[in-house]
């Protein structure tokens, strides 16, 4: 295992994070704060409770899931498409590296960003919205797990984006649509039972389930499903990105 | 000696469908400059990028210092260094961090007093904590060799090292590698600069259509394919050469004011000497001689167009 080579693909993009402060980590924070003081504090009292939760905290794990979601794949996609982009690729390609390394070190990088950044969000939340965690080890699992697999998600992104416009395509046009459709705002149960079928077939529904149930032990959909669905999309993400790399996919002429 | 790299019957198609390598034989020796000649899209940068790994071949196998480049990627890879042609930078980054980037990237621990070494032996200390985007194309192109240089590799390669940089810089470049190689790296270098060729290399390969055409040691190539010629400028101009010549390798030139003598400079007797004898039998004076020997530009010329010709190698014998 090239240790060094992680390491050094990992520092590079938290640096590029750190370079990047206000963009990377204080405008997806206070956009979302703007959420939690429009629907938690200002709209949210006049609202009745969901599922015995006040609307200010129900809206909290939805809300961490929108924003650890686009930023997983935007900072994985950006991450690896930069590369591609300016050229720097070929020391990449170049290098000796394993396919399983590399995706350590930009996923890993991501998968960081992505997580302390939710913790913000967790954290900032507190200042306008009382909560409470009811499982703070599986509300972290959760957490780690949505952010590992949707950076994974981001890496196939920036893989297979050739231009700018293809990098934003899928969390402007795909996950964010899925995310509000998906109980961010609302419970599943709410929906019409037409609805509330048709919205099972909704990934991003299992994911703020559970981590919903994580927070208050209330989920719309068994939480075994949820894990299981999110493992499932890991799967899949690993297998997507051990094909890119063996077949070279555009990587290697 | 074992060779540092050894390519046999390597080929590559693209996609596309284009054949840019036909079962190319070459063996690189250990500690030599070798350069690598060829007119635009000949196979130069495919040759390196598949030793390199960023391409694939298509067929046939590359072994660097007895690592296959394929199987054994690892230990090849950490061997070599790139200097690619394009000026592929990260512009946001310092260039302190982007080298350090590389040796990392290459499996070496951190060695700062190394970074210091090679950004000092390429001037670029002082630019160290500097974006690489507010840097000059000639620093740009020092970047990408101190980037190649940062994990201490055993083979250096240099794809059009000296494009674009100004005369001063590109002799600065032509003794770092002299230097390079006096430490014990083997430099693969190609070049459109036939100069930097006939300045630098110990050895020459001229690649056409994706084959290569020669190998050979620069110094023989030279005095097996290069001519010597002797120019007279005559008092009085020709209409023709005189019958008496008319056997001799002679052309007349500047409308029969030169008379130019073609000789090769291998054998014993070179015919100068009875020619002016002959010349002053036939009561033909000159006012002025001067002799000129073919550049390699010349040499590399004439091999490109016999190879486009022929489509035969001319010389092989290292590729044997």
């Amino acid at each position: 295992m090239n240790w060094h080579a992680i390491r050094a693909i990992y520092r590079f993009e938290m640096a590029r994070t750190f370079r990047t402060l206000t963009q990377s980590i204080a405008a997806p924070v206070i956009s979302t704060s703007l959420y939690f003081v429009v629907f938690g504090a200002a709209i949210g009292s006049r609202m009745g409770n969901i599922d015995g939760i006040s609307y200010g905290a129900f809206i909290i794990p939805g809300l961490i899931m929108l924003s650890l979601l686009n930023e997983s794949i935007s900072n994985a996609a950006f991450g690896i498409y930069m590369p591609k982009w300016s050229g720097t690729i070929y020391e990449l390609l170049s290098a000796p590296v394993s396919s399983m390394e590399v995706v350590m070190g930009y996923v890993g990088a991501a998968a960081s960003k992505s997580v302390v950044l939710g913790l913000l969000i967790l954290v900032t939340a507190r200042l306008f919205v009382p909560y409470h965690i009811a499982h703070p080890f599986w509300m972290l699992c959760f957490l780690l797990l949505t952010a590992l697999t949707f950076s994974l998600f981001g890496f196939i992104i920036g893989l297979w984006a050739d231009n700018f416009q293809k990098l934003q395509v899928v969390p402007l046009m795909v996950v964010t649509p899925l995310t509000f459709l998906g109980g961010a705002f609302y419970s599943i149960n709410m929906l019409p039972p037409v609805w509330q079928k048709i919205a099972l077939f909704n990934p991003v529904v299992y994911l703020i389930s559970g981590f919903r149930w994580s927070f208050y032990g209330v989920a719309d959909v068994n939480v075994g499903i949820s894990v299981a669905a999110i493992a499932g999309f890991l799967a899949l993400c690993l297998g997507a990105v051990w094909w890119i790399f063996r077949t070279g996919w555009k990587l290697k002429a | 000696m074992q060779p540092i790299i050894s390519i046999r019957q390597l080929s590559k198609t693209y996609a596309s469908g284009f054949q840019a390598l036909k079962s190319v034989d070459l063996t690189i020796r250990r500690g030599e400059i070798f350069a690598l000649l060829g007119p635009n899209g000949a196979g130069k940068t495919t040759l390196i990028n598949i030793v390199c790994g960023i391409v694939r071949p298509s067929s046939g196998s590359v072994t660097a210092d007895g690592h296959d480049v394929v199987r054994d990627y690892r230990a090849a890879r950490a061997l070599i260094g790139l200097v690619p042609q394009e000026l592929s930078t990260d512009a946001f980054e310092t260039v302190w961090s982007t080298v350090t980037f590389s040796r990392g990237l290459f499996g070496k621990p951190p060695n700062p007093a190394h970074i210091e070494k090679v950004l000092r032996d390429l001037s670029l200390w002082d630019k160290k904590d500097s974006k690489i985007m507010t840097l000059s194309g000639g620093m740009k192109r020092r970047v990408l060799i101190a980037k190649a240089l940062a994990h201490e590799p055993k083979i250096l390669f240099l794809d059009e090292p000296t494009a674009g940089v100004d005369v001063e810089l590109r002799q600065g470049m032509w003794q770092m590698v002299r230097e390079l190689r006096e430490k014990g790296v083997t430099i693969i270098l190609t070049t459109h600069y036939i100069e930097e060729a006939e300045e630098m290399a110990d050895r020459i390969g001229v690649i056409s259509k994706g084959e290569l055409i020669v190998v050979e040691d620069k110094a023989a190539l030279m005095r097996k394919l290069g001519k010597k010629q002797l120019t007279l400028s005559l008092q009085a101009p020709l209409q023709k050469i005189p019958d008496a010549l008319a056997g001799l390798p002679l052309e007349l030139a500047a409308e029969g004011h030169a008379l130019v003598y073609t000789f090769d400079t291998q054998r014993e007797e070179t015919g100068i000497a009875a020619l002016l004898k002959q010349l002053g039998e036939l009561g033909i004076d000159f006012k002025d001689l001067h002799s000129s020997e073919s550049s390699l530009e010349d040499i590399f010329v004439s091999l490109v167009h016999a190879g486009a010709s022929a489509d035969k190698p001319v010389n092989q014998k290292e590729a044997a």
